[in-house]
């Protein structure tokens, strides 16, 4: 296998990592979901406003890696006004992306997320890239 | 010291990863394993492999004196007095858990079990259940700036309510060596009796539990070139002998009835079911292989490549090094803002295997005030080329995440 490490840390990741979109509180009721990486430590917390069946606003805070911040800043960017059932369609098809399959986007845009392909490759940091996700699916289903 | 030598004796060593020759400094999480070992288990399943202690046919005593031979070798390598005292277990964590719940059964609301915030978590939550289950109160001995404990806070910590003291031989992330045979002697004064945790230490240093005093010590096989799943409880026999054992089965019983057993003598009242036969006879291995190399010489060693490693490390800007300058053979460290996986992903894939992340010490953690750090560990095959390919590794890290951070 080529190791190439421009291949995990695209220049948009970075960008991510260095200015997170939507990172922060909401400010009042939201729906809120921690979740940490027990293997690693890494953690995250994820608020949610939705209204309707749209997430309205969305915000996470945390502490990672690259890949694991840059994933959840990426994450709310691609949600935010987006139905409910396109945000877990999104996150079925980052799941797959994850396994290395080819996906079939239709007429979700994924926008940034796309960068985060190359982590495929490396089988360790999978679970770095998937934390934000996760949470998002959590607390839709508590929803 | 012959480390070209040594490390012609493991094999998987002598690999690429990721282009680049390995560089395996991860020591700490678990040891490669020698020629040695490796046929040793190979030649007890092509050979020998039965079950043990019902030897009536021929197979069946020769695992029986491989598995009990072993236990020998055991105990002269920590000097216990007798191999009554040496239980074979699946590891460290298994070893404190049993002490933590056998012996712990002992304590009642008032008692205290001392240990300290650099425990690993096997050392910390075994305690907290046994307190949680008797009322007994768990106290910390407090470290100092550079993560070492002085025996001045040890006495103000112990009392006489203290009826357990638990602590690590050495840090798996400071490297912090503690003093655990002044330690045992604080304890003793108290009436307390001492479990060490030497997960860190056994492989790396003559251990001599006559002369540490020690009640109980606990480690893992598979740190000191043995293979995982096989490691030691040493207990002294005053103490096994009044403990229940934890598993009930097959292999630790003398009578059987309907409704009440008797155990085995000592150590096999505390092996229930079939041990863990082949991985005890690779330990033996491991014992022989290390002894023949001599434990100092390995200290020796590890010495000078920790003091390298410190030396060099110090030359990178932005490099924070964890624990007190006179250390074990590890080095946990942060490289300015980079994440400790990213800076284990960029030497990854200069073929240096490094440990990232809370390495099981999530209240160590918060007393260093990170959420997670990388781990330099190095063993008796490292060599200061090892540390020098670190730190180029390190500098390339630099240069890669220098633009953003």
């Amino acid at each position: 296998m080529s190791y190439n490490l421009d291949t995990l840390y695209r220049q948009v990741i970075m960008d991510h990592y260095k200015s997170p979109r939507n990172k922060g509180t909401i400010d009042g009721d939201a729906l809120t979901i921690d979740m940490n990486n027990p293997t690693c430590g890494d953690r995250i917390q994820l608020q949610l406003l939705v209204d309707d069946d749209i997430v309205k606003e969305v915000k996470f805070d945390g502490e990672g890696c690259s890949i694991s911040m840059s994933s959840a800043s990426m994450m709310t960017q691609a949600i935010k006004g987006k139905k409910i059932e396109d945000a877990l369609e999104m996150s079925k098809l980052f799941s797959e992306m994850m396994m290395g399959e080819d996906i079939d986007t239709g007429d979700l845009d994924l926008e940034d997320i796309e960068a985060l392909q190359g982590v495929s490759k490396f089988p360790a940091r999978i679970k770095c890239a998937t934390l934000a996700w996760k949470a998002m699916e959590k607390g839709v289903h508590k929803e | 010291m012959d480390v070209k030598a040594i490390r012609e004796q493991f094999p998987i060593l002598d690999q690429e990863v990721n282009g680049h020759p390995l560089v395996y400094l991860d020591s700490s999480a678990t040891s490669q394993k020698p020629l040695a070992v490796i046929n040793a288990v190979d030649d007890y399943y092509r050979q020998h492999n039965s079950n043990v202690h019902r030897g009536v046919h021929t197979l069946g005593s020769r695992a029986t004196d491989l598995y009990e031979g072993a236990r020998e070798k055991v105990r002269r390598f920590i000097n216990a007095d007798s191999t009554a005292e040496v239980i074979f277990n699946r590891g460290t964590t298994t070893g404190i858990n049993t002490v933590a719940q056998s012996y712990g059964r002992n304590l009642t609301a008032g008692d205290e079990i001392v240990i300290t915030p650099m425990e690993h978590h096997s050392n910390i939550i075994p305690w907290q259940q046994a307190a949680k289950a008797t009322g007994a109160t768990l106290k910390y001995i407090p470290l100092q700036a550079d993560g070492t404990v002085t025996l001045e806070d040890v006495r103000n910590t112990i009392t006489a309510n203290t009826k357990i003291v638990a602590i690590t031989h050495v840090s798996n992330v400071l490297g912090t060596v503690n003093p655990v045979k002044e330690i045992a002697q604080i304890a003793h004064e108290n009436g307390a009796v001492i479990l060490v945790d030497g997960a860190q230490g056994a492989p790396h240093m003559n251990v001599d539990v006559k002369d540490l005093d020690c009640d109980f010590y606990a480690f893992s096989g598979h740190k000191m070139c043995a293979p995982t799943g096989i490691g030691v409880l040493y207990g002294k026999k005053q103490y096994l002998n009044e403990m229940e054992p934890v598993e009930f089965g097959g292999e630790m019983i003398d009578f059987v009835n309907l409704y009440d057993s008797t155990w085995k003598e000592l150590p096999w009242k505390f092996e229930g079911g079939t041990p863990i036969i082949a991985g005890a006879i690779g330990l033996g291995a491991a014992i022989d292989f290390l002894n023949e190399i001599g434990m100092d010489n390995i200290l020796n060693h590890e010495k000078v490549l920790a003091e390298y490693a410190m030396e060099k490390m110090r030359t990178i800007d932005g490099l924070t090094i964890f624990g007190p300058e006179s250390r074990a053979a590890l080095v946990t460290f942060n490289l300015g803002d980079v994440h400790p996986h990213d800076t284990a992903t960029v030497l990854d894939a200069e073929g240096i295997a490094v440990r990232a992340g809370h390495h099981c010490a999530q209240p160590l953690m918060r007393w260093l005030d990170v959420t997670a750090t990388a781990r330099a560990s190095f063993y008796l095959y490292n060599t200061k080329e090892d540390i020098d390919h670190l730190v180029d590794g390190l500098l390339k890290t630099k240069e890669y995440f220098g633009d953003v951070l």
